[in-house]
């Protein structure tokens, strides 16, 4: 049975998320992206053991977690599991999510993780009615989810490329079973702008996909600058009302402070936070490492700056910091006497937008600096949004199948071979359009060509 | 009361009577072969060519699993060809032309040397049964015979009947009389009967054709048998030609089309569409500027001709009207007319796996009366029956062969879990495994299965263990020969592949599509003398390793749940948390295993999920009882 993965705590902001990897590689799976701090191979590990450490994938740290390890038969599943807990934000939480699946696990069915357990004996036989109970209504679930999305445009999208591959195949299983009608024969070059064609559309296909995860969930956003420069009357005005404490003390923010604000269509999961700079005061510099943390971890970072000052030094490596993030730089304290300009900011290549969150002007500048910084603008919140994981992991399974495809063809790979791996790559796709693409491409054929004796 | 007790009998004698029968015969089971004329048997009323695209995997695996349809095409084609050449070696398939006589002749005196089989003419009308249970057939002149089990074959002659233009009569095919009386017996059975229809083209007089006008196609040289049994020499005896319809032609049919059975409305049954007529094609293709046909002899010692491309029910007049259009026929002389004929066939979704109808022990069912079309898709289903009938009476698991084991496997998976809607032809594009069932390895994959099965000899099973292992020990040398750039370099140039920066293992040479192990002869020279089979399979096996590989994990998730066996009573309707719709086909197909269960159309992996956990649940409440009774 393959490895699967999930969310096993409800999907929402709540203190802790656990994702939880069951099956003979979880402990594989779970080695290649925890590094505990202990330095102790997570495969060594005994069963019923924690470990401290963090997430990283992609040379990205994710979040500081708990990693706890269960060995087979001794966990809820019987197999091998591995749990995750992480901080409870829903994007950090879709990210190590997310980090599963790209080292080998497979998103899990409704209800597998009970299924599972009660497979291998964990379960009592009175509990199997309830096994069913759960899998059938996560089924429904999810075909009603599936129903819905036949009407949105993801499904159209996919059922376009969908039908482009049933084509493509049609068109292969034609001339592969009628070699002696006058079919015209498919060449390498047309098959190859086909297939690229379709990978592009799956490309743009799953980037939508993560920008629909920014309408639907939020961009998890840091406000961060050095002290003093109006960070929490920032988070303030873009809230509507007075979360943050605002004083003219340098250091009055020390913890973080999280709070959603609507900026026109787009959610901000905004986390206000320390001001940067160097402290005797023990809980205040606390408060600047989580800081510094937020800031490596959130998806946009809105840089502070008091414009009716010069930059200072901590500015400057605030900004070195930076450097490599989504960011938007804020000139604050627009009703003063401006020191410092934007083009002061041109060689960090980030928009720069001046404001004055004391007199609350200038909010529309930054709602259209994010629009453009992460590409929304040709969205709604209504198009183009996966179901859940398991959805967006066969499109991308798919999307590898027709790379296989392409470059088997670049080498010089015959037909079948090609074949078969663009047939595979179509019933990813066709598995969310509910249809099989044998039967499929068989219906194609005789529909476009014209063939027999 | 009965003339004769069998403990098998096979109704009809086509190719999937003559495989049943043969089958059941040679694994002991004492036999009779029922035809309603000897002189059709084995008949090839439409062309006399077997194999083909997927056809010819069929062949080959019934081959492999001890059937006589290769052996008896090897025996009597008169031009043999492989198709596909250079297209992929899992899409190569072999094709032969076929002496449409002497293929006959040398099937009836197999039929007639077989030990255990007596081959008896005479219309069966009646199926005997008892208590939901085979026990006999009865004739149209009301001699009984018993039987523990019994095939039905009856081909196109079910309620045949026969369509020209505005003409019809009841008819089977080459005017040998219908079988018009088994049907109500089979409906009295509980058997669901429905109309399906194919049709035939002309036959013309060799005289009446101008060959210098048409492109001759010859055989292939260097010929591969049918059987992986058969190392004699072959030869091709005969070419065929190609001709091309022409708007001339088009626009007679056009104007007649009211007058063609089909279109006119006379013809109920369900036509196939991998093998349209001329006028389907025509209709529906309007913008083709021409159609292909090709025209082939029926044998040596005949005339007649057969126009490949060219089935139709149009009148006779039309015909010759048409046909006269083309270059070519100018002249041509029709000998048999084209015609459209509509026969009785069942709901394959009726039979299980083992090709036995759930609703009547013993009774079995094969080939066109399954809803098939072709004469290698009856035989395949005749060996299978066959089998399965022997099987049946001696106390014996059924014969299933999975979908990733063979053509045959997928031939019937498809048939008795999603069923047909119109005549089902086998295409390679309906196998998801189709770089494992490749025609050249159908001996690997099956000839162990027919050796177990009983009908493959010790001594050939041995030679199949031998070539299995002479394949593996050499493509484990070839990954332990050393390559030098120097060595290979000037080939791979040759060849246009990139050349060796540092040595390589030669296997990994003749992985690249561009070089092969016949040509990389000079690299190696402590090479093994090995047969063309071998060093065929080590090619193969050494280029498509990665995807093979792939499949192969493929197969083994398929598998899994293959072994899940469902009972073939079971009533969904009491498994709670399945959908209704998973329940409605459930009990409608009655799956053997959940593998099977998953394909069915409006099953959904939800609903699997419950059945595993059903099982389970199922298991564990039977331990239970046993541990305290």
């Amino acid at each position: 049975m393959s490895t699967i993965c999930a969310i096993s705590t409800p999907n929402a902001v709540g203190g802790i998320s656990v994702i939880r990897i069951s099956g003979v590689d979880a402990v594989k799976i779970a080695e290649k992206i925890f590094i505990p701090f202990s330095k102790k191979p997570v495969s060594q590990m005994s069963g019923h053991t924690c470990a401290y450490g963090k997430v990283v994938f992609d040379g990205r740290t994710i979040d500081d977690a708990l990693l706890t390890v269960f060995l087979a038969p001794k966990s809820y599943t019987g197999e091998n599991v591995a749990e995750i807990s992480c901080h409870g934000g829903i994007f950090v939480t879709k990210e190590v999510l997310r980090a599963c699946i790209a080292s080998g696990a497979e998103p899990a069915e409704p209800g597998e993780f009970t299924k599972r357990a009660f497979l291998n004996g964990k379960l009592s036989l009175t509990q199997a009615e309830a096994v069913m109970d759960v899998i059938s209504a996560g089924g429904k679930q999810a075909l009603n989810s599936a129903n819905l999305a036949h009407e949105g445009l993801l499904f159209k999208k996919i059922k376009n490329t969908a039908d482009d591959l049933v084509n493509i195949l049609a068109e292969l299983a034609a001339w592969v079973d009628y070699p002696e009608e006058d079919l015209p024969a498919v060449k390498d070059e047309s098959l190859t702008s086909s297939l690229k064609t379709a990978i592009s559309q799956l490309n743009k296909i799953l980037c939508d996909y993560d920008n629909g995860l920014i309408f639907r969930e939020g961009i998890d956003t840091a406000i961060v600058g050095r002290a003093n420069v109006g960070k929490s009357s920032l988070m303030n005005m873009l809230l509507g009302f007075d979360r943050s404490i605002v004083t003219d003390i340098a250091g009055t923010t020390r913890d973080v402070i999280e709070e959603s604000a609507r900026l026109g269509e787009i959610i901000l999961k905004l986390s206000d936070t320390a001001g940067i700079r160097q402290t005797d005061d023990i809980v205040e510099s606390m408060g600047v490492d989580l800081a510094m943390k937020k800031l490596k971890n959130a998806r946009l970072i809105i840089t502070v700056f008091d414009c009716s000052e010069e930059l200072t030094s901590e500015d400057k490596k605030l900004l070195e910091e930076i450097k490599d993030k989504q960011c938007i730089i804020i000139l604050n304290k627009s009703d003063l006497k401006q020191k410092i300009h934007a083009e002061d900011f041109s060689i960090y290549k980030k928009p720069v937008i001046s404001l004055s969150a004391r007199e609350q002007k200038g909010k529309e500048n930054l709602e259209n600096a994010i629009i453009s910084l992460f590409k929304l603008d040709n969205l709604n919140s209504d198009t183009t949004v996966f179901t859940n994981e398991r959805q967006k992991n066969c499109v991308e399974k798919a999307k590898n199948c027709l790379e296989i495809a392409l470059n088997a063809l670049s080498i010089g790979e015959t037909l079948d071979a090609v074949t078969v791996t663009v047939s595979k790559a179509c019933d990813f796709l066709l598995e969310l359009t509910g249809e099989k693409a044998t039967e499929a491409v068989v219906d194609q054929v005789f529909h476009n060509f014209c063939v027999g004796k | 009361m009965f003339i004769e007790n069998y403990d098998i009998i096979v109704v009809g004698a086509g190719h999937a009577g003559c495989e049943a029968a043969l089958a059941s015969a040679r694994l002991g089971a004492k036999t009779a072969l029922f035809t309603l004329t000897l002189d059709a048997l084995a008949n090839m009323p439409c062309n006399p060519s077997i194999g083909g695209t997927a056809k010819g995997h069929l062949v080959r695996e019934i081959d492999a699993l001890g059937g006589e349809m290769g052996k008896a095409a090897d025996a009597t084609f008169i031009q043999s060809r492989i198709l596909n050449r250079g297209r992929g070696p899992a899409v190569h398939s072999l094709r032969v032309q076929a002496d449409r006589t002497r293929y006959h002749e040398y099937m009836k005196k197999a039929v007639e040397c077989c030990e255990n089989l007596d081959l008896r003419q005479g219309e069966i009308i009646k199926i005997l049964s008892e208590n939901g249970k085979v026990t006999g057939v009865q004739t149209k002149i009301g001699s009984m015979f018993s039987a523990r089990a019994v095939i039905i074959c009856s081909g196109t002659y079910l309620k045949g009947k026969v369509f020209v233009g505005e003409s019809s009569y009841e008819s089977g095919p080459d005017a040998v009389c219908p079988a018009n009386l088994l049907s109500d017996s089979l409906k009295e059975l509980g058997i669901s009967l429905r109309r399906f229809k194919t049709g035939t083209p002309a036959r013309v007089h060799r005289r009446s054709i101008n060959f210098d006008k048409l492109q001759k196609q010859d055989g292939d040289e260097d010929i591969v048998p049918f059987s992986f049994d058969n190392h004699s020499k072959l030869e091709n005896k005969i070419s065929c030609y190609i001709a091309y319809t022409n708007e001339k032609t088009h626009e007679i049919i056009k104007n007649n089309i009211k007058r063609s059975a089909m279109y006119g409305g006379q013809i109920e049954g369900i036509g196939p569409r991998y093998c349209p007529s001329i006028e389907d094609k025509i209709m529906r293709f309007s913008d083709k500027p021409r159609h292909q046909l090709f025209i082939e002899p029926m044998g040596l010692n005949t005339d007649e001709y057969y126009l490949q491309g060219m089935s139709t029910s149009l009148p006779e007049d039309v015909q010759i009207e048409f046909l006269r259009t083309i270059e070519g026929l100018e002249n041509v002389e029709i000998m048999r007319n084209a015609y459209a004929i509509e026969y009785d066939c069942c709901d394959p979704t009726e039979l299980l796996p083992t090709l036995e109808f759930k609703q009547i022990q013993g009774l079995f069912g094969a080939g066109q009366f399954n809803g098939t079309s072709g004469y290698e898709e009856a035989a395949a289903q005749g060996l299978i029956a066959g089998i399965n009938a022997y099987r049946k009476i001696s106390g014996k698991d059924g014969l299933i062969l999975d979908r990733a084991s063979s053509y045959i496997g997928t031939l019937i998976d498809d048939l008795v879990t999603k069923g047909c809607m119109d005549p089902y032809r086998m295409l390679t594009s309906r196998s998801e495994y189709r770089l494992l069932l490749r025609q050249d390895n159908a001996d690997q994959r099956l000839t162990p299965i027919g050796y177990e099965v009983g009908l493959i000899s010790k001594e050939r099973y041995e030679r199949l263990l031998e070539k299995v292992s002479q394949i593996k020990t050499e493509i484990k040398r070839l990954w332990n020969v050393n390559i030098s750039p120097k060595e290979a370099n000037e080939y791979l140039e040759k060849c246009g592949t990139e050349p060796l920066q540092t040595g390589a293992k030669l296997a990994q040479i003749i992985r690249r599509p561009q070089c092969s192990y016949e040509d990389t002869d000079f690299l190696d020279e402590k090479r093994p003398a090995l047969s063309k089979d071998v060093r065929e399979q080590v090619d193969l096996s050494i280029k498509y390793e990665g995807y093979i590989k792939i499949q192969l994990e493929q197969v083994e998730q398929m598998r899994k749940l293959e072994r899940k066996a469902l009972p073939g009573d079971l009533d969904y309707s009491n498994i709670r948390g399945l959908r209704l719709e998973a329940i409605e086909k459930l009990n409608k197909i009655k799956p053997l295993s959940v593998g099977q269960a998953s394909r069915i159309s409006g099953v959904n992996p939800a609903d699997v999920s419950v059945l595993l956990v059903w099982l389970e649940q199922n298991r564990r409440e039977i331990n239970k009882n046993k541990n305290h009774p």
